[in-house]
């Protein structure tokens, strides 16, 4: 048998616990509700809406070890940089569809970034013509999931730089890093340690036959 | 009075050496006579990967595996049509690309096949180094650029993987040509080729695209094995007088 002042303390006890719950709800809600109306979600900048241009992206494929043009109407920024990964963004877009003749997984987001950087001479001077090194930096996820293979990985290395080559002229060099770093190789084949020049055969004419 | 002088103990040294100098000199005319045996024709086979590098998945196994097997099938043709063969690896170990090309540079080798294995594509793809040629008048030879050394090669690359793309088209292997950047390659100072071997899945083939297709690698092999003989015979005709 519970003695009669054990049973009131418990019913005490329970009220008590109902009322801070409730308290400690409402609390919450008012706390959600001041950081909501703290938190501005107005744009702070318009969206800019880029016009449409025609871009060359110099394709893969496999069967044929060749690089072909293919032009594409596509919203380019003006900004060089952005531009460039743009084109390469769409690029590697066109290798992750299923119906791709160079069958590479990624997309667009395995360009984290492109840099254009003015090649100078021996006195720190940029060159006449106005020579640009591209910087490729690949994100880690595509180069982790890129097929290791000779002809793949010269194709995608080739089709990357004529492409940079092809839609910004300036571009004469390129170089990649991956993750920000440098690497050895894309996937165990193709060198990614060395200075790619838009002028080399490999670039400049794929697939050529000896 | 001759005599006498030269049989003193004083002379007795300078006898036997001019005697000595007669025995070299008809020596030499006798062996100068015979004709002089060809020079070692040294091939240079890399197979690629090994060790913790295992290279592209090909299916049932992987690059490494494929690239070593195949170089023993080949070496054993090779060796079988009179080459001196030099292998930059002989084990499932890793060898390092510096020191594939030191092999390769030590060996004195005319020709170097760098072996690869992919899914991807049809029949053999040749590849040489996307190097801009360099003429070997133009520096001193014996100190090259380790990264480019391959530069002065690469017209005789070139023409090496003409014989090669040849043999294979008359063995009716589907055949591509290109150049890449291929970092054991490019430190070569010999006509270096790199060769992989996808599957041909062209419209001539019979059953379904595999590597594993014994017939299909004996094809490549001996394709691959004449073409360096072919090779042996331009290289001794051009150095003939």
């Amino acid at each position: 048998m519970i003695p009669r002042h054990q049973t009131i303390l418990f019913i005490v006890l329970l009220a008590a616990s109902a009322i801070m719950g409730v308290l400690l709800w409402n609390q919450l809600r008012r706390a959600h509700d001041r950081l909501l109306r703290g938190e501005d979600s107005a744009p702070t900048q318009a969206p800019l809406v880029a016009p449409a241009e025609q871009a060359t992206l110099m394709v893969a494929n496999d069967a044929d070890n060749t690089v072909q043009p293919r032009i594409l109407t596509l919203p380019l920024p003006q900004n060089p940089e952005a531009r460039a990964r743009a084109v390469l963004g769409k690029l590697l877009d066109l290798y992750a569809a299923p119906e791709s003749t160079h069958s590479v997984p990624g997309g667009a987001s395995s360009i984290a970034q492109v840099f254009l950087i003015p090649i100078a001479d021996a006195a720190g001077r940029g060159t006449p013509d106005g020579s640009q090194l591209a910087v490729v930096n690949l994100a880690g996820t595509f180069v982790a999931g890129h097929p290791s293979g000779l002809e793949t990985e010269s194709l995608t290395v080739l089709s990357i730089c004529s492409t940079l080559s092809a839609n910004l002229p300036r571009v004469t060099e390129v170089r990649f890093l991956v993750d920000g770093q440098p690497r050895a190789s894309l996937a165990g084949h193709a060198d990614l340690t060395r200075t790619y020049l838009t002028s080399e055969e490999t670039v400049a004419a794929p697939g050529v036959r000896p | 009075m001759w005599d006498e002088e030269v049989d003193r103990p004083a002379f007795r040294p300078l006898r036997r050496t001019l005697i000595a100098l007669a025995l070299i000199v008809a020596c030499a005319s006798v062996f100068a006579q015979t004709p002089p045996a060809p020079p070692r024709f040294v091939v240079v086979l890399d197979a690629a990967h090994g060790g913790d590098d295992s290279g592209a998945r090909l299916g049932s196994e992987n690059e490494e595996a494929f690239t070593l097997a195949f170089g023993v099938r080949l070496r054993s043709l090779l060796t079988a049509r009179g080459f001196a063969v030099v292998t930059t690896r002989e084990s499932d170990a890793g060898v390092d690309p510096a020191r594939r090309a030191d092999i390769a540079d030590h060996a004195n080798s005319q020709a170097c096949l760098s072996l690869h294995a992919a899914m991807s594509g049809s029949g053999v793809h040749l590849f040489v180094s996307s190097l801009a040629p360099v003429q070997n008048t133009s520096f001193d030879a014996r100190f090259l650029p380790w990264k480019t050394a391959q530069a002065a090669w690469v017209m005789r690359s070139i023409s090496l993987a003409g014989v090669v793309n040849s043999a294979l088209s008359h063995a009716n292997v589907p055949v591509t040509l290109g150049r890449t950047a291929l970092p054991a390659i490019d430190s070569m100072t010999c006509p270096a080729v790199a060769v992989e071997i996808a599957p041909d899945r062209s419209s001539d083939a019979q059953g379904p695209a595999s590597l594993d297709d014994a017939d299909y690698q004996a094809r490549v092999a001996d394709a691959l094995a004449a073409a360096l003989v072919e090779w042996r015979s331009e290289t001794r005709e051009d150095h003939q007088p």
